[in-house]
Order: C-alpha cells, then sequence, then structure tokens
C-alpha cells in the first residue's frame, strides 16, 4: 500500500478533520520548562510548577475560550497535572470539546559542517511514549524542524534531515493513534524579501511531502504546521492581504488536498498581525481544498500573560484578554474578523525575538 | 525563485485553465506514423499521408464536436498539414476554439540493467523545437513517460528516470510557450489489484511532482495526464464507482491544487469503460481542486476508425459516431452521464493490447 493503514485509521481521520473545523484552532501551550521559564521572567513570576499550573489552569477555564479551540498543545508535566479542583487537565479539555495534544520532540541540535543548521531530536523510544501519551489521553502530537533563510541557507542537508525527520516522527505517531501536527518552521529571521520566503517555503513543503510520502504517511490523519509567507524580520513590511497571497500560493503548489487542515504557527507575529494575516487568507478568493487555521502560542497568550503578571486577582481580566484572542482567531479561520478586538495590553506587540530558541 | 516565471508565464496559466475548462477536453489524435498504420491495418486502409491526412481531417471538422473539445494533440506530420479546401488544420481549430497541442517526446527506450522497463526519449534540442512548434501554432506538449507494474516494478530507477525527464520536458516547454502535458503512464499489464494499481501510483505522481518542483516548473500552467487507477489486466474488473474513488484517493494524496486540470489517459479501456469512470468520478462527493476530464486517443476514436474504413461514403456517418463519445466525454466531465451514448458494439470493445507499444 502507499499509506500505511493503521487500526488507528479512522479515529486519526477524524480528529485531523475535527481539528480542522472552521471556527476553531490550537492553542499551542507547550512551551517546555525552560521556554515559560522565560515567559514567567518576563513577568516576574517564579518559574515553579504551581506557577506552570496555575498559567495553563487560568488558560484552560478561561469562559468562552474552548469553544474558539479544537486542539491544545501540551508539554508533558501538563498532560499528567490537574486543576485546582482535582480535575485532570485532558478531561477539562476533552469535555469543553477540545483535544489535547503532546509535544514530543526533544529540541533541536547543530548539523556539523553547516551554517547553524539544526536537526530535531525525539525519534528514540518515539512508539513507546506515544502509547503513554495516548493512554493518558493525548490525541495529536506536534514536533517542530528548524530551517533558516541566508545565503546558503537553507542547505540541501537540512531540508532533506528536517523532512525525514518529520516524516519518521509522523508515521510513528499514526503507528500509535496520534495525529501528527507537521510543522517545518522556516525562520523569519533575515533581511530577505517575500519572494524568497516564498520560494524557500515552496521547497521544503515539496520536500516535506515526498518524505511522507515515502514513509507511508496517511496525509488524511495528518495536520500541516508551517510559517506564513513573509518578508524578512529586517524587511520592510507588507500588509496581510500580501502576506495572504503569496502564504497561500505557496501551499496550493505543494500540500496536497489529501491534508484536512493547516494550522499556521505565528512565529514573532504580533497577536493582532497574526490574526490579520489568518483572516486575510480566509478571505481570499482561490482555491483551498484544506481548512487555514492557528495553532499559536505567544500570539494567543501574549496580552493574556501581561495582564495575569502572575496575580491571583488579575485571574478574570487575563482569561478575558485570552478570550478576546481566541475570538479573533475563531473569526479569522471564517474570514469575518473585523481588526476590533479589544487590543489587550501588548496586542499589537512584536513578539519577534532574533534567532528564537524554544 | 521557486517556479520559472518566464515571460510566456500568463499566457501558460491561461491556456492550461482553458485546457481544463468543465464540459471540455483533450481528442489525442497524435499517433506517430508507426502508430496509425497499426490502425489503419485493423481497418484495411493503406498507411500514405492522403489517408492520414484524411482521418484527420474527418475528426476536425465532425459537426457539433468543437464545443467538447479544448485541444488536440497533434503528430509533427498532423501539425503542418491542411484540409481539402487548403486551410490548416492549427487554423481551423484554433478558430473553433480548440487549442493545437504537439507530442514532442522520441519514444522509450529499454533501461539497462531493469526488467523491461524504459525511460523516453526527446531532450535534445527539444527547446529550438518547441520554438518552432509554437511559431506553427502548439500551444501545449505532451510527452509519454511509461511504468510497469511486477513483482520488483516499477523500480526506484525507473521511477526517478522517467520523473526527471518529464520536469525537464515540463521546464523547457514552459521556457518556449507551450504547457506540458505530464504523461507518467502506469500500464494496466499485470494480475495485480486495484491496491496495488493505487499504492504505485501515489507513489511515481509524488516523485513526479517532487521532481517538478526542483526543476522549478509553474504548475499553474501544467496538465497531468495519469492513468486511472484500476486493477490489472488480468484480474477482476470493478466497477467505475470504485474505481473513481481509489483514482481521486491517489490523486488527492499527490497532485498539489495549483494544477488547474487532470487529463486521464483511457490506456486499454473501452470507449464506453473510460466514458462510465470519467464520469463516476466528478459524480463522486469530496472535494476534488482540479477539474477531471479526458485526453482520450483510442477511447474517442475507435468505433469512429470502423464506421468509416477509409472510405468517403462513411464519413457523414463516422463523423456522428465521433460526436457521440464526445458528447457522452462531456457529460461526463460534468457528472451528468447516463451511459450507453452508441449502441455500437464497438464502444464496449475493450482496446487492451498486452505490452502495448506506441
Amino acid at each position: 500500500m502507499s499509506a500505511f493503514t493503521s487500526k488507528f485509521a479512522d479515529e486519526l481521520i477524524a480528529n485531523a478533520a475535527y481539528i480542522g473545523t472552521p471556527g476553531k484552532g490550537i492553542l499551542a501551550a507547550d512551551e517546555s520548562t525552560g521556554t515559560i521559564g522565560k515567559r514567567l521572567a518576563s513577568i516576574n513570576v517564579e518559574n515553579v510548577e504551581t506557577n506552570r499550573r496555575n498559567l495553563r489552569e487560568l488558560l484552560f477555564t478561561a469562559p468562552g475560550a474552548l469553544p474558539c479551540l479544537s486542539g491544545v498543545i501540551l508539554f508533558e508535566e501538563t498532560l499528567y497535572q490537574k486543576s485546582s479542583d482535582g480535575k485532570l487537565f485532558v478531561d477539562i479539555l476533552k469535555e469543553g470539546g477540545v483535544l489535547p495534544g503532546i509535544k514530543v520532540d526533544k529540541g533541536t541540535v547543530e548539523l556539523a559542517g553547516t551554517n547553524g543548521e539544526t536537526t530535531t531530536q525525539g525519534l528514540d523510544g518515539l512508539g513507546d511514549r506515544c502509547k503513554k501519551y495516548y493512554e493518558a489521553g493525548a490525541r495529536f502530537a506536534k514536533w517542530r524542524a528548524v530551517l533558516k533563510i541566508g545565503e546558503n541557507e537553507p542547505s540541501e542537508l537540512s531540508i532533506h534531515e528536517n523532512a525525514y525527520g518529520l516524516a519518521r516522527y509522523a508515521v510513528i505517531c499514526q503507528e500509535n493513534g496520534l495525529v501528527p501536527i507537521v510543522e517545518p518552521e522556516i525562520l523569519v529571521d533575515g533581511s530577505h524579501d517575500i519572494q524568497k520566503c516564498a520560494a524557500v517555503t515552496e521547497r521544503v513543503l515539496a520536500a516535506c511531502y515526498k518524505a511522507l510520502s515515502d514513509h507511508h504517511v496517511l496525509l488524511e490523519g495528518t495536520l500541516l504546521k508551517p510559517n506564513m509567507v513573509t518578508p524578512g524580520s529586517d524587511s520592510p513590511k507588507v500588509s496581510p492581504e500580501v502576506i495572504a497571497e503569496h502564504t497561500v500560493r505557496a501551499l496550493q503548489r505543494t500540500v496536497p488536498a489529501a491534508v484536512p487542515a493547516i494550522v499556521f504557527l505565528s512565529g514573532g507575529q504580533s497577536e493582532e498581525e497574526a490574526t490579520k494575516n489568518l483572516n486575510a487568507m480566509n478571505q481570499l478568493k482561490t482555491k483551498k481544498p484544506w481548512s487555514l487555521s492557528f495553532s499559536f502560542g505567544r500570539a494567543l497568550q501574549q496580552s493574556t500573560l501581561k495582564t495575569w503578571a502572575g496575580k491571583e486577582e488579575n485571574v478574570k481580566a487575563a482569561q478575558e484578554a485570552l478570550y478576546v484572542r481566541c475570538k479573533a482567531n475563531s473569526e479569522a479561520t471564517l474570514g469575518t474578523y473585523k481588526g476590533d478586538a479589544k487590543l489587550g495590553d501588548g496586542a499589537a506587540e512584536s513578539l519577534h525575538v532574533k534567532d528564537y530558541k524554544y | 525563485m521557486s517556479a520559472f516565471v518566464g515571460k510566456y508565464a500568463d499566457e501558460l496559466i491561461k491556456t492550461a485553465k482553458y485546457i481544463a475548462t468543465p464540459g471540455k477536453g483533450i481528442l489525442a489524435a497524435d499517433e506517430s506514423t508507426g502508430t496509425i498504420g497499426k490502425r489503419f491495418a485493423s481497418i484495411n486502409v493503406e498507411n500514405i499521408e492522403s489517408n492520414r491526412q484524411a482521418l484527420r481531417e474527418l475528426l476536425f471538422t465532425s459537426p457539433g464536436t468543437f464545443p467538447c473539445l479544448s485541444g488536440v494533440i497533434l503528430f509533427e506530420e498532423t501539425l503542418y498539414q491542411k484540409t481539402s479546401d487548403g486551410k490548416p488544420f492549427v487554423d481551423l481549430l484554433m478558430e473553433s476554439g480548440v487549442i493545437p497541442g504537439i507530442k514532442v517526446d522520441k519514444g522509450v527506450v529499454d533501461l539497462a540493467g531493469t526488467n523491461g522497463e524504459t525511460t523516453t526519449q526527446g531532450l535534445d534540442s527539444l527547446g529550438t523545437r518547441c520554438q518552432e512548434y509554437y511559431k506553427a501554432g502548439a500551444r501545449f506538449a505532451k510527452w509519454r513517460a511509461v511504468l510497469k507494474i511486477g513483482a520488483t516494478e516499477p523500480s526506484e530507477l525507473s521511477i526517478q528516470d522517467n520523473a526527471k525527464g518529464l520536469a525537464r520536458y515540463a521546464i523547457i516547454c514552459q521556457e518556449n510557450g507551450l504547457v506540458p502535458i505530464v504523461e507518467p503512464e502506469i500500464l494496466t499489464d499485470g494480475s495485480h489489484d486495484i491496491k496495488q494499481c493505487a499504492a504505485v501510483t501515489e507513489t511515481v505522481l509524488a516523485a513526479v511532482y517532487k521532481a517538478l518542483n526542483e526543476h522549478h516548473v509553474l504548475l499553474e500552467g501544467t496538465l497531468l495526464k495519469p492513468n486511472m487507477v484500476t486493477p490489472g489486466s488480468d484480474s477482476p474488473k470493478v466497477t467505475p464507482e470504485v474505481i473513481a474513488d481509489y483514482t481521486v484517493t491517489a490523486l488527492r494524496r499527490t497532485v498539489p491544487p495549483a494544477v488547474p486540470g487532470i487529463v486521464f489517459l483511457s490506456g486499454g479501456q473501452s470507449e464506453e469503460e473510460a466514458t462510465l469512470n470519467l464520469n463516476a468520478m466528478n459524480k463522486l462527493d469530496v472535494l476534488k481542486p482540479w477539474t477531471l476530464t479526458f485526453s482520450f486517443g483510442r477511447a474517442l476514436q475507435q468505433s469512429t476508425l470502423k464506421a468509416w474504413a477509409g472510405k468517403t461514403e462513411n464519413v457523414a456517418k463516422a463523423q456522428a459516431t465521433f460526436l457521440t463519445r464526445c458528447k457522452a466525454n462531456s457529460d461526463a466531465t460534468l457528472g451528468k452521464y447516463t451511459g450507453g451514448a452508441s449502441g455500437d458494439s464497438a464502444a464496449s470493445e475493450s482496446l487492451y493490447v498486452k505490452g502495448y507499444k506506441y
């Protein structure tokens, strides 16, 4: 057979399709302990387990937020955490119609002989880990591959290595009941223009789908999490319509219709930028056989974090801030966002960090 | 850039889109002199230029057929031929809204060390030839790669070589103003089941689109001419609905939405089979981001040839027969064909020839 059809095939297809439900998207709350430490540091909150738990409880119990979401990506620690009521987070999410997902990669390591390019670790024992995560309630997974644009980058080695890593991860997930989100992030760092980003994105995505085909991945049971096609961080900005046009064209040229949904990463975009760009894509009148939605981390949580600042008395306001961004992005998946979301503190703030490392 | 956007880009996109117009399709009338000789032999007609001219004139002046056709593929000799009134065929076609195309490959040769697998020739001076064909009025081209299914076939070598040949041909065409029809035909010969055909088709198409990406081919200015996914010729037949399901699934998994149209080859299918299968695909209730139409040779001409039998007094009858098949296939592209277009027994006659060589 071409696609591997495991006992989980029907479930994978149903879950992938559900995640792509128009009006819904993914909250990426899978920051590793180290990464969440940086976020907490920025609001002067100590990086201890209770605070990490408090933040996630704030997010998952925010009134009105869950109906805008089809999935939440969790870090391993969070998969086993409970609310202050003693209820497992995964159960809160499931009851709210939200599928729990799990980050399964183990970060990047450098590719020797390249100019700072990386590959992603995490394949060892991945099958067993996926089984455990499935038992704990996870139904999808995420693995972040990272590429960069430079004079000689991305190299053929980097493209090939990352594409094949994603493919191995994807089929192992499917063998164990988890829908793999395939994430080949091309960093925004650089002074290149949008055409260059488009060319690289098309090349990388073509390599990914060739690798997925070679590894017998069932595309109907996967999701794609790509970067939007934008100018480099050191280049002049362009309008959401231009971003939408280049992004959707790149996807039309590379992503087979069998993939049910594309859930964009936000990179270093501000909350408002990310929402406007997604909205513009969904307004574009052109062939889009996959739904276009979000899988935002920083672009959903920035204002919320600032509003919370680690204080109990701010929880309600912080939850409202989260709801505002969730609603805005939910509308953006339908192309109906009017740009009128009550802008929270920091909603327009660029979240770009040069050479960002998770 | 990823896709090469030369001076002909807009024209290529427009032409490809036009050829893919729902309700229309392609008449493949590009039989080489040798191949048309075999057809003539079957109806006891001498293989001389005037007979070849007479057959094509019969086809190209059939009343009522032009609205069903968006293109006709010609052999080089025919590109320069005229009607008995002295009008060049290409002018007649263009005036009637039918775009002339040209077969540019030079047949297959064996790949040494394989079990009878082949690659296709024709790249030498292809650019120059395309320029001449463009001047003569051609606006699209066709190149047939051939693969087979066997215990160890298609081999990785065969897939890679044929995919690369198609990609080089495609970009050279686009540099010179011709829309390339990309044809990776997987022969029906064999006792394999439909699942095996599906797996091979998906693998081959994935390799083809990877190669097209590597060679910077502008997908919006191409067409795909694949085999339908069917059981092998020595295996039990299945219904048109089953063929439609497997075929469309294979295409959804491999053909990027940027491709405007898929124009199926008929292989050894009878006229009626080919039409019913195409119809079933267009009735399938699943998202198809490209139009599905025909590029039939034998499956459009078989009954017509028999009705003509080389005799002038049969021309009107033969043309009426041709119109019947054109109309049937036009309806099939809209999912409107109700079957039994002609009571002609020839319409149901299998056109399968083992180890078919053009």
